[in-house]
């Protein structure tokens, strides 16, 4: 699935009135209203009755999928990789690109172009294609007789815990949106000036990235670093094909066990989602407006 | 670039700041020299962690045992493999035209709508399906219309509906439904930049011209949204074409699709050849999905660059 998130319907004010005759407005009111009735019926309907579901017992009702699911066979294991694996992708993701994107806005601005290509791509490689390529060359890996270097490395990449081999390419899958953030910040930050700013009154370059440079990114950072974390909790293709059991591989196979906790579990993913993007927005319209993704 | 001279500085500062031959000389010089180093982690990554398993892809596509061949390539549009494309086009095309109709007239409702509140609901919503839907929609149709669904359980106890007689969750047809569930707010999503770019002065306007809203629509609105609709309905197509979680969960990797015969080939039965037919099959996606996603992209800068003015 190619993930896009919008950039400014999270942040933008309604467009002012349109001066329209008055029967001909309220007809269109009518009809807007005909449109989000729909929309809030086909949003909510199958969550609603995923949400019954998930409670039906037949004759009564029953919480037990919402009160036991830590409890069941797997979970904690499961649970725990994708956090790790979501953690390390946005530390990795982070240290790959802040310094490459101040480096490119401040010194070399014509590489620019060169690496927003290369950013965006994953964007149009989806991971399923990507996923064969990468178990095609694992596959080269292990061929090399045990005990030697290729071998090692390849072990320690695909047998670690947790398996270095997914946080890495998860850089990849996510490093669109981490581009698209913290280049839109940069760009509307005006990080030059400030930069140029803070070394003319000699700051150091530690100095002027941490206590200028990241607060001033601050929201840009936190949007790419959310956008990353929830990707890697609810990533399934490359996990599943390289044979790995993170939440989403372990819900799939659990399902067969207890329907009603997967359905449960499926519907708390979501919302948690939904409910960390609405804090991220209100965090992020405090502050400047123009730094949203 | 003559750089360690801020990217900001005119011209009068950098000739003040030659005037200070301490601080520009040798500095500067060593400096622009090594400082390029620090792009050097990112393209090593890229290449190593996306442009290597992606030219492996379409190495091994053409690759049997030690020569090149065409044969794995002939051999996905045949047979089985035939059908699943078949099958993923047709869906892909179906449900792209319909999201796009569909998260159109969702867009533009949202957008005219005063209600700051519906904007934010309904942009979220869309965000949350649209990128991390995946896995747990399907569970939500199998709840409410799979076998033992809520909806297909109250249909046939209270309305003596058999739901699954006449529908089919776990097939193509479930599939282009469920798919719907995400591509749709993927629209309104990719949409309402484009929509934004209306100005309410154009159709002010052309109004006070004496246009109806029709003509309006047809010769104002249209002509200009079009390339942005067509670059959102090509996306849409590659997302549906391209995903994987949602039609495996549904159907085990049973049903005949380009992205679940791709799974089956690297998971399932360890043929020697099975490799080169993945890396065939992902080639045939790579080539449908490549072109329409970079129309999209373009078309996306074009908005990206219009809304800026």
């Amino acid at each position: 699935m190619t993930a896009v998130v919008g950039d400014t319907a999270l942040s933008s004010p309604p467009l002012p009135e349109r001066t329209v005759p008055r029967g001909q407005r309220r007809r269109l009111r009518v009809g807007r209203g005909v449109v989000l009735i729909l929309a809030v019926l086909y949003f909510f309907g199958p969550l609603a009755a995923a949400f019954w579901f998930s409670i039906d017992e037949g004759n009564g009702l029953t919480w037990h999928a919402y009160t036991n699911f830590a409890q069941a066979p797997g979970f904690g294991s499961a649970a725990s990789l994708s956090l790790e694996l979501a953690a390390l992708t946005v530390v990795l993701s982070l240290l790959l690109m802040v310094p490459t994107l101040l480096l490119v806005h401040l010194r070399f601005p014509r590489v620019r172009t060169a690496v927003e290509l290369l950013s965006l791509l994953p964007l149009v490689v989806p991971p399923i294609v990507l996923v064969v390529g990468v178990s095609t060359v694992i596959g080269w890996g292990n061929a090399g007789s045990s005990g030697s270097f290729r071998s090692q490395l390849f072990n320690q990449l695909l047998n670690s815990s947790p398996p270095p081999i997914l946080p890495l390419e998860y850089v990849i899958l996510v490093l669109p949106f981490v581009f698209r953030s913290l280049d839109a910040g940069l760009r509307t930050s005006n990080t030059a000036t400030l930069v140029e700013a803070a070394r003319n009154l000699g700051a150091s370059w530690p100095t002027t990235v941490w206590r200028v440079v990241l607060p001033t990114l601050r929201t840009s950072l936190l949007n790419g670093s959310f956008l990353a974390f929830a990707l890697v909790l609810g990533e399934f293709t490359m996990a599943r094909l390289l044979q790995y059991q993170p939440f989403a591989v372990w819900l799939l196979q659990f399902g067969n066990t207890d329907g009603q906790l997967s359905v449960a579990l499926s519907l708390l993913s979501l919302l948690l989602t939904w409910a960390l993007l609405l804090v991220m927005t209100a965090i992020a319209g405090r502050g400047p407006r123009k730094a949203v993704v | 670039m003559a750089q360690d001279v801020p990217l900001l500085a005119g011209p009068q500062e950098v000739r003040s700041r030659e005037q200070r031959p301490a601080r520009t000389g040798r500095t500067v010089g060593r400096r622009l020299r090594w400082s390029w180093l620090g792009l050097l982690p990112f393209f090593a990554y890229t290449a190593l962690f996306f442009l290597l398993p992606t030219g492996v892809v379409l190495w091994t596509a053409v690759r049997a045992g030690n020569s090149f061949t065409g044969a794995n390539l002939a051999a996905t549009v045949h047979g089985a493999y035939l059908t699943g494309l078949e099958h993923s086009v047709e869906v892909s095309l179906i449900d792209a035209v319909i999201a796009a109709v569909l998260g159109l007239l969702l867009a533009q409702a949202v957008l005219t709508s005063r209600h700051g509140f519906v904007h934010r609901l309904v942009a979220s919503a869309s965000a949350v399906l649209a990128n991390f839907g995946g896995l747990p929609l399907a569970f939500l149709f199998v709840a409410a219309i799979g076998n033992a669904g809520v909806l297909t359980r109250a249909l046939s106890s209270h309305l003596g509906i058999d739901l699954s007689g006449s529908f089919d969750l776990y097939s193509v047809g479930g599939v282009e439904l469920v798919y719907l569930y995400f591509l749709v707010p993927l629209m309104v999503l990719v949409i309402t930049p484009a929509l934004e770019g209306l100005r309410p002065q154009w159709q002010e306007a052309a109004l006070n011209l004496g246009a109806t809203r029709g003509q309006y629509w047809r010769m104002v609105a249209t002509p200009v949204l079009l390339p942005n609709v067509l670059g959102a309905t090509a996306l849409l197509f590659c997302s549906s074409f391209s995903a994987y979680a949602t039609a495996q969960a549904l159907t085990n990797g049973t049903l005949s699709l380009t992205s679940l015969q791709i799974g089956n080939a690297l998971s399932g039965n360890v043929l020697t050849s099975s490799q080169n037919v993945a890396a065939a099959l992902a080639l045939d996606m790579i080539i449908l999905v490549v072109p329409l996603t970079v129309l999209y992209l373009a078309m996306q800068r074009r908005t990206s660059r219009w809304l800026a003015q």
